[in-house]
């Protein structure tokens, strides 16, 4: 694997873990400080639990790409922007 | 409500321009901390993914040598916006069970089919957008019409977005529909000109997520509320036969089967009612979107071979498959648990609602979220929206700077400028798509179910075109003059239909069709087909076909079988190969159609 390397913070799946695990840990607090509401969910503390589910699936991500890496390639193409999404726009016909 | 009426409700609307005291949800410090760490994210992946071109490589590999899941995620999430969440929970209040036909009926087989036999095409051919086939397939005739209708299209979608972002920036606020838009068009532009959405894949499948991880537990505590499956039967019931006669409330049977569904399309024969959504909606409506939606297709054709783009909408299958329970079931429980939808069902025109002009059924899931989600889950639930809606209306609003800047622009009116030049012309187009958008969003506002506006769309636009390019697509013979008279007299064909019908297009239409809603918007979708087919036949039968010679990899018989399979396919387990795979999904939703 000499002209590879690892994704790190570019794979999905550690950007969908911190994403998903900070809700959680929001989640969770809200469900153990903060009023649960109860008359609005039928007596569910409803934050406490997303909360711990978003944490337990925030952590199987970042796990998973922990235990998995993704390799990519040192030389590539350079990858063309999709025309009918917004982004900066790449210069078109560069021989023009 | 035309332009001038609306620009007057506007100007007498400038008194009051304090916003009201009275918002429709209660949002405290927590929900907005859970926005703004969102938002913060997305604009992060922008920077990241531009602060070097190396690592922005990097970024979009790691994104496509991911496992097929994040495409098909991606490809769902990117149609995930407007139609899905806000649609199919109203019609859901509305018409309750039936509504699954635009998943099981009216989206996976077109996904099978994409991913089956229309991919490899795509994929063989290089063609990359519809606009680009026609002007290949049929010249100018067909380009400049389709691209023309193209535009158009994506400027009344961006008015549905933003109007559904206007009602939650209201309901958040309490400010005026109006003042709501104009904030909302600007958030949106700003975020379309900070560039935070250049890793377009990657915020999809984030967006994914939070969409999920709100509905799941807001549809899990309904059930809660209304003591399951069966409550939420029980109490259907209640409603349906308590209601008086004039309110037109469907039955409980009908409002918990899917077959055959008289509610959905408003056709009093069950046949017809068949027809309709198996033809109409699961043909022509759901074909048409797939097949030739290449905001969708693109995800699919960013994977690094033949079977890995056709797995991508076979894979998207499976999670789509679900996504009924988390977003019809809510619409559903709205109606029995929330007091001002059920007042709605009942006939009554409650005030309030996320518009401020009275309670409608695109309102449903806002006000299950106000009655049932403690602050922490409801910011997550306000977050997962304002994410879909941002993303979907900046998904056309791009769609259309790209058409009318190199479709429409370069191409017919000023060639051979500078790249410079179109960038300029680009930009103007994107501010003046979103002002235009302001205007559209008050069309798309006087539809209390915002289903029936799209789908009255979908028939203008998607029909013609699918009936068009699959017929170019499959016969050779078929002539250039065909192709733009078949696009004209099937899109005509549909308009003057839905002037017909009970209610398409609003105030516009005569009523001299007794049928009304999303079943009008079906048969307008068949007739454009039907009448589509019809004069391409007729018009090819007098015209001069093009030579065969120019037709390579634009005609299914043209294109070598070579470019259409992929040779490492046969070596992998069966359960990464397309057929076994699209096999799995089909059961599973016959049995699913089997079950409701």
């Amino acid at each position: 694997m000499a002209d590879t390397h690892k994704a790190g913070a570019f794979d999905i799946r550690n950007i969908i873990g911190l994403l998903i695990g900070s809700y959680g840990l929001i989640l969770l607090l809200m469900g153990i400080f903060a009023d649960p509401e109860t008359d609005k969910t039928g007596g569910v503390n409803a934050n406490l639990w997303a909360g711990l589910a978003l944490l337990v699936v925030g952590v199987v991500f970042i796990a998973w790409s922990r235990l998995r890496p993704i390799y990519v390639p040192e030389d590539v193409e350079e990858v063309r922007d999709d025309p009918t999404r917004p982004a900066p726009k790449k210069r078109r016909r560069a021989g023009h | 409500m035309s332009v001038v009426e609306a620009a007057q409700a506007v100007g007498t609307a400038v008194p009051g321009m304090v916003p009201a005291a009275d918002t429709l949800i209660d949002a405290k410090p927590v929900d907005y901390l859970i926005l703004v760490v969102y938002f913060g994210f997305v604009l992060g992946i922008g920077l990241l993914a531009r602060r070097s071109v190396s690592d922005s490589v990097d970024f979009f590999l790691s994104g496509r040598s991911l496992p097929a899941w994040v495409t098909g995620l991606a490809f769902i999430s990117a149609n995930l916006g407007a139609v899905e969440i806000m649609g199919m929970s109203a019609n859901g209040a509305q018409f309750g069970v039936p509504t699954v036909h635009y998943f099981w009926v009216g989206a996976i087989p077109a996904m099978l089919f994409l991913g089956v036999v229309m991919m490899p095409f795509y994929y063989g051919s290089k063609v990359r957008s519809v606009p680009e086939f026609m002007l290949r397939r049929f010249g100018t005739g067909a380009h400049l019409f389709n691209a023309i209708s193209f535009a158009v299209a994506q400027l009344l979608i961006a008015g549905v977005n933003l109007f559904l972002l206007g009602t939650i920036v209201h309901a958040l606020l309490g400010w005026p529909l109006w003042l709501a838009l104009i904030v909302a068009a600007v958030i949106v532009l700003s975020y379309i000109t900070l560039g935070g959405l250049s890793a377009a894949i990657y915020n999809e499948v984030l967006q994914f997520f939070v969409i999920v991880a709100s509905l799941l537990p807001l549809t899990l505590i309904g059930l809660h509320r209304v003591g399951g499956w069966d409550g939420l039967k029980q109490q259907l019931a209640e409603v349906a036969t308590s209601a008086p006669a004039s309110a037109a409330v469907p039955p409980a049977e009908q409002q918990l089967n899917s077959w055959p569904g008289q509610a959905l399309v408003g056709f009093e024969s069950p046949f017809w009612a068949v027809v309709g959504i198996v033809f109409g909606l699961g043909f022509v409506q759901s074909f048409g979107y797939w097949t030739t939606n290449f905001v969708e297709v693109q995800r699919a054709m960013a994977s690094e071979s033949i079977s890995a783009a056709r797995k991508t909408p076979i894979i998207g299958a499976f999670p789509k498959m679900f996504v009924p329970f988390i977003t019809i079931l809510p619409g559903m429980i709205a109606a029995v648990l929330v007091t001002e939808i059920v007042q709605l069902k009942q006939g009554e025109s409650p005030p309030g609602g996320a518009s401020g002009d009275g309670v409608a059924y695109n309102d449903s899931l806002l006000y299950l979220m106000r009655d049932l989600l403690p602050n922490g889950l409801l910011g997550l639930a306000i977050t997962g929206l304002l994410a879909a809606f941002m993303a979907g209306m900046a998904a056309n609003i791009s769609a259309f700077n790209t058409v009318s800047s190199y479709d429409l622009w370069e191409r017919y009116i000023r060639r051979d400028r500078s790249d410079d030049y179109y960038l300029r012309i680009g930009r103007i187009a994107t501010v003046a798509a979103t002002f235009i958008a302001i205007f559209t969003a008050l069309v798309a506002s006087n539809f209390g179910n915002i289903m029936d506006y799209l789908q009255t769309l979908f028939g203008f636009f998607n029909a013609p075109l699918f009936a068009t390019f699959i017929l170019g697509m499959f016969w050779k013979r078929m002539t250039p003059t065909a192709g733009w008279a078949g696009l004209v007299s099937g899109t005509a064909s549909a308009i003057i239909v839905a002037i017909l019908a009970k209610d398409s297009l609003g105030s516009l239409s005569l009523g001299v069709i007794p049928i009304g809603g999303q079943g009008a918007a079906f048969v307008a979708a068949s007739t454009a087909f039907v009448v589509d087919i019809l004069v391409s036949v007729a018009v090819t039968m007098v015209t001069e076909p093009k030579p065969v010679s120019e037709l390579k990899g634009l005609v299914y018989s043209e294109t070598p079988k070579e470019d259409l399979v992929d040779p490492e396919e046969a070596s992998f387990p069966w359960f990464r190969r397309t057929i076994p795979l699209a096999i799995i999904a089909l059961v599973m939703t016959i049995a699913l159609n089997l079950a409701f």
